[in-house]
């Protein structure tokens, strides 16, 4: 019965990598424990080495058991020193935990080879490994890879007189000599002779102890060494004597090999059996409502339209509920995200002479699978800019009165429908100088523009700025936060920069919670439904034609407690008939995004629901000043609008003018304000 | 037909083992490490266990300890699994009462004769 060994395949690769992770989660910690305590050897946790030994064992016994040789090869040798480390025979010097870490690097690029077919940088590997084995500890190493035992097949028939008496503690471990006798009998021809001659008297005998031995004779083409696997298990439990007649042999055995080829790379996700649980009582309360509302559908009288109700409310509810739980499968923590940070600040600050302690705060924020994905370049990008350019050299901070090891702290936490992140750190903070003459130099901003510390901190979002004084291999990669920053805003995040000179700065990143569901407010246009994000809407507020202004060449101009800015009419826009020219009749919502605002004039506000994003550019393309659509309650498809987009229209339509000055009467007729 | 339970902190190898034994029919239950295997094993009979050694929280060798101490796990067949290079780790499984062991790396085969051997 042959099984396809590769069904298995990508849970191991997905396990393995995981247990690589965790590897070098707890190979940082131990460094980090280690200097602590400012040694350089570092006082091992058992808890932390055997964590560490475990996730390379299993490694090591998957890839084995799924044939993949080069992972094996590696695994056993760093398995041999973690071994040794954890025996005490090996102390883990910081150079010793560099190793380790390269050593999870090369398991995990073999590991991907593994998985995509494709061969890695075996020199690179092959090095490491002779490292590895070079380490010193006080014992040899066992030899460098696992040879399971292989018999050789032997054709001579043996006769084998065996004398098996079991110890009277033999049930206890669980064998039965039945089960022994039972696996000879299949080896060949077997005679066998029960001694009763320990048996106690009925009074004395003991129904849990094992008093028989048995005397038996076998004969077939066998080899020592199968007789002693058959009592392999019971050695220490029996005393046996095994005398060969003559003859010995054994019949071939086929040693399966495991198929390494590669599954289909799914991209799949793990979950937690309770969420999973969640998930299908739901789907059956579902079910029970359906039943309930069809039995009222079959003989429907008006008598029952109370138990409609009651049931679409339950239909409701259920839906809700379904929507949540399903959305709660895709949430993963953000340490996925945090975690790897930890290597790379390791990396660098040993690198750039820098100590850093990277701290987290709330890790355990649930956010989107996807978002997560795409969160980890941006929030690297942070990360490293911050070491490089916001933490300075010890000597730097001591002189400046800071402690030495600057700190880097990773804040994440929940807030209505987003979740905010904050990257902060200890160090310098922005130099406002250096980053206005930077842009000046750049052709940015001109040198007679005045700007304040905020404008010019929101300097360095923009494409083709940098400011580091050398390009350094690290940060400087010619990708600049203006990347970071589209990166986020392409997720529906925001991210924006607070700095103190000397005292350091703070990257703030706001993301939503799910990209495939958005809470929105729907606002009339016309015959039109648009949705518009709830996130990106600071108020609304009914319109006073005297705060209306036209400056020359730009649009028009909206002052609302003494703040002017640029407003759109939706209906212009999108070229549909309004369903009155009269400003006063309609709304206006003021939305903002980085940090600009915007008026948007509408018809109608229609109420908050939550939509389902469908992709526009997939069904139809691209457009301007519209993110998505959405299917509304009623079937008909409603637009999602752009923010983002629609503030950069209006403010290029004002040509980048700075608002002009004067006081606007204050504006006493808002509308109720939406959240 | 016999119930076997699997105790492996690895899900892969909890997979194959599983994926295996019941092609030929078992039932077989899963537990992650020693812990979660005594509360699976709450007043339920199983007619053999196959335990890794190496696990977080409880262990192999700690699991059989414990099940040893149970009157309906006294004479029941349990496995290691282990490695080659386990000599020592063996003999402590083998001192806890072990029934036996199956060496890693095995095949679906190997797995099969064996527990075909210890079920008769």
């Amino acid at each position: 019965m042959p099984i396809d060994m590769r069904q298995f395949h990508q849970t191991f690769f997905e396990e393995s990598l995981e247990g690589l992770a965790n590897m070098e989660t707890e190979l940082l910690r131990l460094e980090k424990a280690g200097a602590e305590n400012g040694q350089e050897t570092v006082t091992a946790d058992l808890e932390i080495l055997n964590t560490i030994f475990r996730a390379a064992h299993s490694i090591k016994g998957g890839s084995s058991t799924f044939g993949f040789e080069d992972v094996v090869a590696f695994a056993h040798v760093l398995e041999t020193r973690l071994d040794a480390i954890r025996d005490g025979r090996l102390r883990p010097t910081r150079k010793v935990i560099s190793l380790l870490l390269l050593s999870v690097d090369c398991l995990r690029s073999l590991i991907i080879s593994a998985r995509t077919g494709k061969e890695g940088d075996n020199s690179a590997i092959d090095d490491v490994r002779r490292q590895l084995e070079s380490l010193e500890s006080e014992q040899p190493s066992s030899p460098a890879s696992t040879v399971p035992v292989s018999k050789t097949p032997q054709g001579k028939i043996s006769h084998w007189q065996i004398m098996f008496r079991p110890h009277l503690h033999l049930f206890h471990t669980g064998n039965d000599p039945l089960r022994i006798l039972r696996e000879l009998n299949d080896l060949g021809e077997c005679h066998v002779q029960a001694d009763i001659s320990s048996l106690p008297g009925w009074d004395r005998m003991k129904p849990e102890e094992c008093y028989l031995a048995w005397k038996i004779e076998l004969i077939g083409p066998i080899s020592r060494e199968t007789v002693n696997e058959v009592f392999s298990w019971v050695a220490e439990d029996c005393s046996l004597e095994i005398k060969l007649k003559p003859m010995q042999s054994l019949a071939p055995r086929s040693i399966a090999e495991a198929v390494a080829s590669m599954d289909a790379q799914a991209g799949t996700l793990r979950v937690s059996v309770p969420k999973v649980d969640a998930l299908i009582n739901t789907v059956g309360e579902l079910v029970i409502t359906q039943t309930m509302l069809s039995l009222i559908a079959s003989n429907f009288s008006f008598d029952n339209l109370s138990r409609l109700f009651s049931g679409i409310t339950q239909l409701e509810r259920n839906t809700r509920e379904l929507q949540e739980s399903v959305m709660s499968i895709r949430m993963l923590p953000l340490s996925f995200a945090f975690n790897r940070l930890l290597r790379l600040v390791h990396d660098m600050s040993q690198r750039l002479g820098k100590k850093v302690e990277l701290v987290f705060h709330g890790e355990q924020t649930e956010i989107d699978k996807t978002v997560i994905d795409r969160l980890i370049d941006p929030l690297m990008h942070l990360a490293r800019n911050s070491l490089d350019h916001g933490i300075e050299l010890p000597a730097e901070r001591l002189a400046a009165g800071k402690p030495e090891t600057g700190r880097i702290e990773l804040k994440a936490y929940q807030k209505g429908g987003n979740v905010v992140i904050e990257v902060r750190d200890d160090g310098r903070g922005l130099s406002h100088e250096r980053i206005f003459a930077k842009a000046v130099e750049r052709g940015i901003v001109s040198s007679s523009s005045k700007l304040t510390p905020e404008e010019i901190a929101e300097l360095i979002f923009l494409p083709g700025f940098s400011t580091a004084e050398s390009v350094s291999d690290l940060s400087g990669r010619g990708v600049g936060m203006d990347v970071v920053r589209n990166n986020i805003c392409s997720l529906g995040g925001s991210v924006e920069v607070a700095s103190q000179a000397g005292r350091g700065t703070c990257f703030t990143v706001r993301l939503p919670l799910t990209l495939a569901i958005l809470d929105g407010l729907s606002i009339q246009v016309g015959e039109h439904t648009y949705i518009l994000p709830l996130v990106s809407i600071v108020e609304s507020v009914r319109i006073r034609p005297e705060q209306v202004s036209r400056p020359a060449g730009s649009s028009e101009m909206y002052g609302l407690r003494k703040e002017y800015m640029p407003f759109l009419r939706l209906n212009e826009l999108f070229h549909i008939e309004s369903r009155s020219t009269d400003l006063s009749q309609g709304l206006l919502v003021i939305v903002e995004a980085e940090g600009k605002k915007a008026g948007l004039y509408v018809d109608d506000l229609l109420g908050q629901q939550q939509v389902v994003i469908k992709n526009l550019a997939t069904h139809y393309r691209k457009v301007e000043a519209i993110s998505a659509a959405t299917i509304l309650g009623d079937g008909t498809v409603a637009m999602i609008l752009d923010v983002p987009g629609l503030i950069r229209l209006a403010h290029a339509g004002t040509g980048h003018a700075t608002p002009p000055v004067g006081d606007a009467p204050a504006s006493t007729t808002a509308t109720p304000t939406l959240n | 037909m016999a119930t076997i339970l699997t105790v492996d902190d690895t899900a892969s190898m909890r997979q194959m083992i599983s994926f295996t034994l019941n092609s030929v029919g078992y039932e077989v239950l899963q537990a992650s490490d020693g812990k979660e295997a005594l509360k699976l094993l709450q007043g339920k009979k199983v007619d053999l266990v196959i335990a890794d050694v190496n696990m977080p929280n409880m262990d192999g060798i700690a699991l059989v300890k414990s099940l040893r101490e149970q009157a309906d796990y006294k004479f029941t067949p349990i496995l290691m699994l282990t490695t080659e290079s386990q000599e020592s780790k063996r003999q402590q499984g083998k001192v806890a009462g072990a029934t036996g062991w199956i060496v890693k790396p095995f095949n679906p085969e190997q797995l099969l004769t064996i527990v075909k051997k210890v079920l008769g």
